[in-house]
């Protein structure tokens, strides 16, 4: 193996890739359009109608969650670090269990197109719907970056471009086609889009395992001996440690990394909001049973993948090339089926960042419109014909801001960002979405209490974490003002929220809207009141 | 794309609560059905909803715990204890790759196990109470 196979694919493909891509945008913008009622309701814009199936909604779960990090990052950790990249997949899945039995349901009978419907239900609403909108906005516009950031050096990957200019040229492209989505499209294109893109993907890395499983004569074992030999860390890579082992703080950042995964998910406003798609809640919990299981598939092949890359294509060559971690799945593609296999794998990458930031885009805009404008401005009597239009200049605020940004973190390493996300979606909204829904006591202070120490504490300790400053992979390399040794925050901050919503309940005087809970329990049982999708 | 359309008669059922105002739900004042109060408290004292309360909570509370614990374990295992997680089981198949794939098995079967009990336990009562209350099934 040679390193020219980690120098063909980001040169004489580059061609063929932007075709496959360019086909994809024009299928899901003909699609996007197609689909499109051009109405203004609320409903439409938001939630679309409530008209989509459980298997529907369920592919397009896995698409708003499965990102270009998950994809390309999972396969890649595995290839490089082996066990350890493995790990992430099932923080991941486990997740949706909290989805399933706990909030699906109750949110879809609940709410009707945000998470502050839900938090604000039996609470004082315009506090209430200004932490979650704010929680909402900063957990998108975190997650956002480091979609677009990834944007940038997948350019530089795949379609050759290697200029900052001609990849600022192509985030500005990517910024666009998501904008045209969301406007045009609203919940309903948006939805149609993260279909399209979830088959793909998934049809994708299916095809890839099955092939790879077959080279080796469908035994694992042989698989990982080959991958094992072909990576420095040798038989390493089968057992945990490699990379997160190495002393008792990093073992430590693992537990926290991966308690922020398995709690944030349900926490994530972008997953909650599709829970509005669907007529009733239970096409809501079989929205999540497809989704877990279109997952399932994705993240055991993602293992397969990642151990194939080591295996065929070698962990130097990967760690040498391009993109480094995040070309294993694409030079495996090439190793495999060739020009083609890589153009369309990168093709599904672009689609990837491409839906994901969509879907971000809508549900900012949607928080926005519904929570701040139409029921803080407006006390909730806006016009919905209104409310949708600020929706709309939201997503093209929200689309300028996360291009500007995009450029901006070219380059920079903000993988940490999703995590971040993650850890304040554990942190902010899944305690107080808990307790809103399982403790009778919960009132308005506990919920501001809950939210704000959750989204505080999760952001200043990454600031005064070894990710931004005093290490040698930090943000700010020259100084030092790092106190907080983990990464990732969750560890500590899930707690204090879940603490602070605690104590802000009992240390308050005021008393539970009775009324209000009991309206809130029997609807988000029996669905009885729910809003559904005139 | 035929499903799309499927549920129009499903959502008509919904407007039992008519256009609340903070919910902006002035779209289709005509498709929503006439004002009529929901009694939220009676349905709540009911006997049938106690039951559906108590049955869901005795259900998704231990099992949440459980998965919750079960992950907790696993993750303690993958960092804590390197050793155990390193022997091979079949070929190089590791600890470590079968309690892993074993979250996977476990996670799927959580998901069927509900899917039985909500089919068996949740829905009919839902169905019952909905019934009582005088509003269309879902």
């Amino acid at each position: 193996m040679s390193m020219d196979f980690a120098a063909a694919p980001s040169t004489g493909n580059a061609a063929l890739n932007t075709v496959v891509f360019g086909a994809f945008v024009v299928i899901t913008l003909y699609v996007v359009y197609r689909v499109s009622s051009r109405g203004s309701s609320t409903a439409d814009y938001y939630a679309a109608g409530g008209r989509f199936s459980g298997p529907q909604n369920g592919i397009a779960l896995s698409g708003d969650y499965l990102s270009a990090a998950s994809f390309l990052g999972i396969a890649g950790a595995v290839a490089v670090y082996g066990y350890d990249g493995f790990l992430y997949s099932i923080g991941f899945l486990v997740a949706w269990l909290v989805n399933l039995l706990l909030m699906a349901e109750r949110v879809r009978n609940i709410g009707r197109f945000t998470m502050g419907d839900v938090l604000a239900f039996r609470m004082r609403q315009r506090p209430v719907r200004a932490a979650s909108a704010t929680s909402t906005l900063v957990i998108s516009f975190f997650y956002m970056l480091a979609q677009m950031a990834g944007a940038g050096t997948l350019v530089a990957l795949l379609l050759n471009v290697h200029g900052k200019t001609g990849q600022a040229v192509v985030i500005v492209a990517v910024g666009l086609i998501m904008v045209f989505y969301v406007l045009v499209g609203g919940m309903k294109g948006t939805t149609w889009v993260q279909i399209i893109k979830a088959t793909m993907l998934l049809l994708c890395v299916a095809l890839i395992t099955v092939f790879l499983l077959g080279k080796f004569g469908f035994s694992i074992s042989a698989l990982l001996d080959e991958a094992a030999s072909n990576n420095p860390k040798g038989n390493g890579i089968l057992e945990p440690g490699a990379q997160y082992g190495k002393n008792e703080l990093s073992k430590l950042d693992f537990v926290s990394l991966s308690l922020a995964l398995v709690l944030g998910a349900a926490g994530l406003p972008h997953v909650l909001m599709r829970f509005y798609t669907v007529p009733n809640s239970r096409e809501a919990r079989r929205s999540v049973v497809w989704a877990i299981g279109a997952m399932t598939v994705f993240y055991l092949s993602t293992l397969i993948i990642g151990y194939g890359a080591a295996a065929l294509v070698g962990s130097d060559v990967i760690q040498a090339s391009t993109g480094k971690e995040n070309a294993a799945a694409p030079l495996l593609a090439f190793e495999v089926g060739g020009t083609v296999l890589l153009g369309i794998v990168a093709a599904v990458a672009f689609a990837t960042i491409l839906a994901v930031v969509a879907g971000l885009t809508l549900t900012a805009s949607a928080s926005f419109a519904h929570d701040v404008y139409a029921n803080i401005f407006r006390r909730g009597k806006a016009d919905p014909r209104a409310e949708v239009r600020v929706a709309r200049l939201t997503a093209v605020a929200v689309g300028v801001l996360s291009i500007v940004g995009g450029i901006m973190a070219n380059g920079q390493n903000v993988a940490f960002l999703v995590a971040l996300a993650f850890a304040v979606a554990a942190s902010a909204n899944l305690s107080t979405l808990l307790y809103s829904l399982f403790w009778k006591r919960f009132n308005t202070s506990g919920t501001l209490w809950g939210m704000y120490s959750g989204l505080i504490s999760s952001v200043v300790l990454v600031f005064f974490s070894p990710v931004v400053s005093g290490a040698s992979t930090s943000i700010f390399k020259g100084v030092d003002f790092a106190w907080f040794p983990l990464t990732n925050p969750g560890l500590v901050s899930i707690p204090i929220s879940f603490i602070c919503g605690f104590l802000g309940t009992i240390l308050s005087k005021e008393p539970t809207d009775s009324d209000k809970h009991v309206e809130m329990e029997v609807r988000a049982l029996t669905g009885i009141g729910a809003k559904g999708s005139a | 794309m035929t499903e799309v359309a499927r549920s129009t008669t499903a959502a008509r059922s919904f407007g039992v609560e008519t256009y609340e105002s903070s919910f902006g739900g002035f779209e289709h004042p005509r498709e929503s059905l006439p004002n009529r109060e929901i009694d939220y408290a009676k349905i709540y004292a009911s006997d049938d909803f106690k039951e559906l309360r108590s049955s869901a909570r005795r259900f998704i509370l231990p099992m949440s715990l459980l998965f919750f614990l079960w992950y907790l374990t696993y993750v303690l295992l993958a960092a804590y204890a390197r050793d155990f997680m390193s022997q091979r089981v079949v070929g190089s198949i590791t600890v470590a790759l079968l309690l892993g794939v074993l979250q996977f098995v476990s996670t799927i079967v959580i998901t069927v196990l509900y899917l039985r009990f909500a089919r068996k336990h949740l829905d009919p009562r839902v169905e019952a109470i909905r019934k009582t209350a005088g509003v269309a099934d879902k």
